[in-house]
């Protein structure tokens, strides 16, 4: 970088020295640790590692044993089904709680810090609590019947066919209070003209809320539907901790399998393979999302 | 819906009252305390406070109770006889199957891990958004950028290079290592979250004392830093409850004789071996839950404040 300005301008390199020198942890973090990291476990993800990565590339072997592998095809489906349901509902729930906690209510305060406690609560904890309150012996199934109701039942964590919505109850418990913040926050930043307005045409409440204030927290909801999606393939403690993935195998999610094939079953290739399916899957979710979002700040 | 815009009426100002009531009776409407739309409104938020608090109230109760009453009794009564022996129990001399000292050993190896991984990850984000907020240099943005795209990234995705890595600088397995994962994972949010402070700061400030002559170091500390205290307190509430909660890292970072307090608390719950004690597990699960419960109590307005700096983007 000599330039051939004669008065000896200081090198590029050597501008701002001091910030280059603050800055080489998020460097190293950022180009070492994420991206590296990244194209690291991708790259092995077409190899035949064992107990210890190697590279020798057996093409996409690695990726039509983990389709054909019935636990993963059985995580994917948790993992859509959690996914799906846990998205309706958590913008459902918040955004009516945050509608109705938008109505001037008395004690607002206490309210909102009994939705969002769960939030601080680890996954562990809300696993293991819920875990208890769905023991088909003690918990809510027993306290039914002991009311009357004696062919009740309700014992999700020991039925494979329902597993996975015992564990969407503790997720939304935990969850919806997140939230219903984001919402509230949405709609405390709608125009107070626009309900004024609503109100004069004689619009009821309920059809301002659809018609009008919905489209209108569009962005808010597409972040939060981010943050979400982003947050449910990650899920993994709340699993372990509820059902260890049980019955069987019926509430296993793939953040488990990468987990168990890579520290547990010694089959690295496999862990490389379904990571790299989840970093796919996170990424179908972000690309359109990051497009929409900043192709659309550059028009505007 | 005939009641819905009697809902609405009652909580429009007077001013929206009075384009549609020009006839009949005029002036503010009256407020009743026990109106159709109060029953409602409350009614609802009341039923789904109690969902929320239910689990909470669950856990007090069991944990309180002996293995008699548990056995009996239905899970949400009250407890007969209140009995602090499941807490002793849970704290001092729980098994997990690897031993049988309790809870206390991984709430002070959750300490140990807690402290320096809560301050180097503050120290070290605090720095790189302050460079990225008044000193920038040719790529810091592109850099910024990996960072928060890497926030999305799965951990699964990177845990191997990781776990690799820190065998080779040989910490894998000791608590260096596990600060240092801790410190990378926070480092997307936290940065994020100081270079939006720092940029909302006036300008002015920073360019005058470049004119004074102080440098990098000397604006950080002396400026910067004691107009930050509140975000600091944000991101330390934050990655108190962040750590203080986090599983997997635990799992993978360390070992056994040093895991966090999430981990043996899973441990003791779900072991397979010996009678279920439900009083005892759900003590041990509320000690866990105290800290970031007590953290979330005391700080308040505070907390949502820095959940919601993480979640929307700046």
């Amino acid at each position: 970088m000599r330039s051939h300005v004669p008065a000896g301008r200081p090198s590029q390199l050597f501008r701002n020295l001091n910030s280059k020198i603050a800055s080489i942890p998020m460097i190293l973090i950022a180009v070492g640790v994420f991206l590296g990291g990244t194209i690291w476990t991708v790259l092995y993800s077409f190899t035949r590692s064992g107990l210890l990565p190697r590279l020798s590339f057996v093409g996409l072997d690695q990726y039509e044993r983990l389709w054909a592998a019935p636990r993963w095809i059985i995580s994917i489906q948790n993992l859509a089904i959690y996914g799906i349901l846990s998205l309706i509902f958590s913008l459902a729930i918040g955004f009516l709680l945050a509608a109705l906690m938008d109505q001037k209510i008395r004690f607002e305060n206490t309210f909102r810090t009994i939705f969002l406690y769960p939030f601080a609560l680890s996954f562990i904890v809300t696993g293991l609590v819920w875990q208890w309150i769905l023991n088909p012996e003690y918990g809510v199934q027993s306290v039914v019947r002991s009311l009357g109701w004696t062919t009740f039942e309700f014992d999700p964590l020991y039925n494979p066919e329902i597993v996975i919505y015992g564990v969407l109850i503790a997720g939304l418990w935990q969850g919806t209070g997140l939230v219903m913040c984001l919402m509230l926050a949405g709609l405390r930043g709608i125009d107070e003209d626009i309900w004024k307005a609503s109100r004069v045409d004689g619009i009821p409440m309920w059809r301002t809320y659809i018609f009008i204030v919905i489209p209108m927290m569009r962005p808010v909801f597409i972040t939060t539907l981010v943050i979400i999606a982003s947050g449910i393939v990650k899920v993994y403690d709340l699993v372990v901790a509820q059902t260890s993935g049980g019955p069987g195998i019926a509430s296993e999610v793939p953040a488990k399998y990468v987990y168990d094939y890579m520290f547990q079953a010694q089959n690295l290739g496999q862990g490389f393979a379904a990571s790299t399916m989840m970093l796919l899957t996170v990424a179908i979710i972000i690309i359109p999302w990051a497009y929409l979002e900043f192709g659309g700040r550059k028009r505007g | 819906m005939a009641n819905s815009s009697a809902l609405q009426s009652a909580t429009s100002g007077p001013d929206a009252l009075s384009g549609r009531l020009g006839s009949g009776p005029s002036g503010r409407k009256p407020r009743r305390m026990l109106s159709r739309r109060n029953i409602i409104l409350y009614g609802l938020l009341g039923l789904a406070a109690l969902y929320y608090l239910l689990p909470l109230y669950v856990m007090i109760v069991t944990s309180m109770k002996g293995m008699p009453e548990i056995r009996l009794g239905n899970i949400f009564s009250p407890p007969v006889e209140i009995t602090f022996e499941p807490w002793a129990k849970a704290w001092s001399s729980a098994c997990t199957g690897l031993n049988c000292d309790g809870l206390s050993r991984g709430f002070w190896n959750s300490v140990r891990i807690l402290v320096p991984s809560v301050a180097v990850s503050i120290a070290v984000a605090s720095v790189s958004g302050y460079a990225l907020a008044n000193w920038r240099f040719k790529g810091s943005n592109v850099f910024f950028s990996i960072l928060i795209v890497g926030a999305f990234i799965p951990y699964q995705v990177m845990i191997y290079p990781i776990v690799i890595l820190l065998r080779e600088l040989g910490i894998y397995g000791t608590l260096t290592g596990l600060v240092i994962v801790h410190t990378i994972f926070g480092m997307p949010i936290l940065t994020l979250l100081f270079r939006n402070y720092f940029t909302s700061l006036p300008e002015e400030l920073f360019k005058a004392a470049r004119i004074d002559g102080a440098g990098f170091w000397q604006i950080y500390f002396r400026i910067m830093l004691p107009m930050a205290l509140p975000i600091f307190v944000v991101a330390m509430i934050l990655q108190v409850t962040g750590i203080w909660n986090d599983f997997l890292f635990g799992v993978v970072f360390t070992r056994p004789d040093s895991y966090p307090m999430t981990v043996q608390l899973n441990n003791i719950v779900n072991s397979v071996q010996g009678v279920k004690e439900y009083n005892v597990n759900m003590a041990a699960t509320l000690l866990t839950g105290a800290v970031p419960l007590i953290v979330y109590f005391v700080s308040g307005r505070l907390f949502v404040r820095g959940i919601a700096a993480g979640a929307v983007k700046g």
